[in-house]
């Protein structure tokens, strides 16, 4: 759709464009192209000689064990982070949109988690789980079950789960409950009415047509996991113990600001590039068929 | 409606269909039951955590350090309160004090929320309005960005910030936050929907391009720009990575980052009523956002994400 009437003028556009243009290539594309020419350059020890090696960096990026240990990781964490968010969240989506008294109320007492930082999130459920002063880590420990997260790599890992798909449940069930309030009363009635059971009518009929629902958090609980849980795991492991939960975000910070190898970090970051990328495509090519849809 | 009763209902004569009813009524009741069950699980659940802390913030020190944890909140809150406000605690990881903290983070968020809606306005209507060289250049840059997050290009981009100098002032927290492809993308689809007669009919009246735009296209723009703004206040009050990297100076150091550093190493030892009082106010402003404006942040949130 073009517009019809347009103003004229050449510098009135390119002034409003200005501020955004501004920020845009000094803070986005200069740092990005920066990172991919940072990753086909090494460094010797003293940084005194900057050598051109092609695609070395990403080699040694991808053969490196502790990179491979961070990828598998983030594997991990975000495919538990998106089913159980999304798993829970439909759940809940499903309960609220039946007709029952005080539905609104449960909206409003369902959604403002979504305000909490994740840093933050973190922060509340350390309370819940610290081994001494937490309520549920005492009473595990007061049960027999060795609870200690600052030691325990899958407790670590399952406590930054659980901390950032709690953040996360609020986000999908906005958008589950609303894809559910679009399906046609009518087209439940029918299956209704053919004699399918509420179960069985959820699984064939409803769920069907959320897919599209669905599939959007899917890359959107993807991508909140792969980048935006950062301040969860630096606030309540700093990827530790050990190695347990640096996810590869927190593996380009860690050794951009610990380490000094610029072209290994840069590559990484490269790579992470690629991933967002890709990912975006995916998600805009897919919109795209749900309004053909 | 349920569907069963409007089945049940119009042939509820003979004696066996009258205890069908009967019965779909008490089976409808049950599940009306476990529907309530559910979603109050999921709300305990959900302000388990946020409870936990509220009462802890009410209690010494001592109390929590003991693992004691209580579940009714206790008499220490003010001082607690008071604590984090004077001091920012006094144990080993200490950050600034409360006040301070949370003005910094107040100032973020209005300043990046404000700042890309401003941004955003001019530029969707530049692209929209206008027809001029480049047009479609400048429309993909800024849809770039949308896959630039910063997470990706830390390292480069801290090191434009320090060959900018621009540490430390608000201005480097800020600006290389504020170019957003969402909003541009978001005014871009309302104005698009804009009826041309407006346009028109503004020409023939003798209104120039910035008439047109502050006297129709902003107030027509008002539900949307408040919309947006619920959820970039969010989004910048919530700030983590950025403002971790950039700010070395602890006068500007906001109140997401300060509670994480409270933490330190998680310590037993630690002045947990302090840093629960202080996690108390970390999430009270978003939080009091989302649910006094839930109109505007649910219509902000599935109209972004188009």
């Amino acid at each position: 759709m073009r517009k019809k009437v347009i103003f004229k003028g050449v510098a009135l556009p390119l002034l409003l464009l200005a501020p955004q243009l501004a920020i845009t290539c000094v803070f986005f594309l200069w740092p990005a192209g920066a990172a991919i020419w940072q990753s086909v350059l090494q460094q010797d020890a003293w940084g005194l000689r900057t050598e051109f090696v092609g695609l070395r960096n990403f080699e040694e990026v991808l053969v490196d064990p502790a990179w491979r240990e961070a990828a598998w990781n983030t594997l991990v964490f975000s495919a538990a982070v998106a089913t159980s968010a999304m798993a829970v969240a439909l759940f809940l989506a499903v309960q609220a949109d039946k007709s029952i008294r005080g539905a609104n109320l449960y909206k409003t007492l369902l959604i403002w988690p979504y305000a909490v930082a994740p840093a933050v999130a973190a922060v509340l459920w350390l309370f819940l789980f610290h081994p001494s002063i937490g309520l549920i880590g005492r009473a595990l420990n007061q049960a027999g079950i060795l609870w200690d997260y600052k030691l325990n790599g899958g407790q670590a890992m399952l406590l930054v789960i659980i901390a950032s798909a709690w953040k996360q449940v609020s986000y999908n069930f906005i958008f589950f409950l609303a894809g559910l309030q679009s399906i046609p009363r009518s087209v439940l009635e029918a299956a209704a009415i053919d004699g399918a059971r509420p179960t069985r009518r959820f699984w064939t009929v409803v769920f069907p047509l959320l897919s599209p629902t669905t599939f959007f958090l899917l890359v959107v609980n993807l991508v909140y996991a792969f980048f935006d849980t950062f301040g969860v795991i630096h606030a309540l492991t700093g990827g530790g113990p050990g190695k347990a939960t640096e996810t590869l975000i927190y593996k380009v910070y860690v050794e951009g600001v610990q380490n000094t190898n610029l072209g290994s970090s840069a590559a990484q970051s490269v790579i992470l590039m690629v991933l967002v990328i890709a990912m975006t495509v995916v998600q805009f090519r897919f919109i795209e068929r749900r309004v053909h849809y | 409606m349920p569907p069963d009763t409007t089945l049940a209902a119009p042939v509820a004569l003979l004696p066996q269909d009258a205890t069908l009813a009967v019965r779909t009524a008490r089976r409808q009741r049950r599940e009306r039951w476990l529907t309530h069950f559910w979603l109050l699980l999921g709300v305990l659940v959900f302000a388990l955590p946020i409870w936990i802390t509220l009462v802890g913030s009410t209690h010494d020190a001592s109390t929590i350090g003991r693992g004691d944890v209580p579940l009714l909140p206790g008499t220490h809150g003010l001082e607690n309160y008071a604590a984090a406000f004077a001091t920012g605690g006094s144990g080993r990881f200490r950050a600034s004090p409360a006040g301070l903290m949370l003005w910094n983070s107040a100032l973020m968020a209005m300043l990046i929320a404000t700042g890309k809606i401003a941004i955003s306005l001019l530029s969707a209507y530049a692209v929209v309005f206008f027809s001029f060289p480049g047009r479609m250049l400048a429309f993909w840059t800024i849809f770039l960005t949308l896959m630039l997050p910063v997470e990706v290009r830390i390292i480069p981009t801290y090191q434009v910030i320090v060959d900018l100098d621009l540490f430390n002032p608000m201005a480097g927290l800020t600006i290389p936050l504020i170019a957003s492809a969402t909003a541009t993308l978001l005014f871009r689809q309302f104005f698009l929907t804009i009826p041309d007669e407006y346009v028109e009919a503004a020409k023939i009246d003798g209104a120039g391009p910035l008439r047109f735009f502050r006297d129709i296209l902003l107030p027509l723009s008002v539900t949307n720009i408040a919309a947006l703004f619920v959820i970039l206040f969010i989004y910048g009050w919530n700030q983590y990575l950025w403002p971790l990297l950039v700010v070395n100076d602890r006068s500007l150091e906001t109140i997401v980052v300060g509670l994480a550093k409270m933490i330190g190493s998680g310590d037993a030892q630690n002045e947990w009523n302090v840093i629960m009082a202080t996690a108390v106010l970390a999430l009270l402003p978003p939080v009091l956002v989302v649910v006094l404006m839930q109109r505007w942040f649910v219509k902000g949130l599935t109209e972004t994400e188009k």
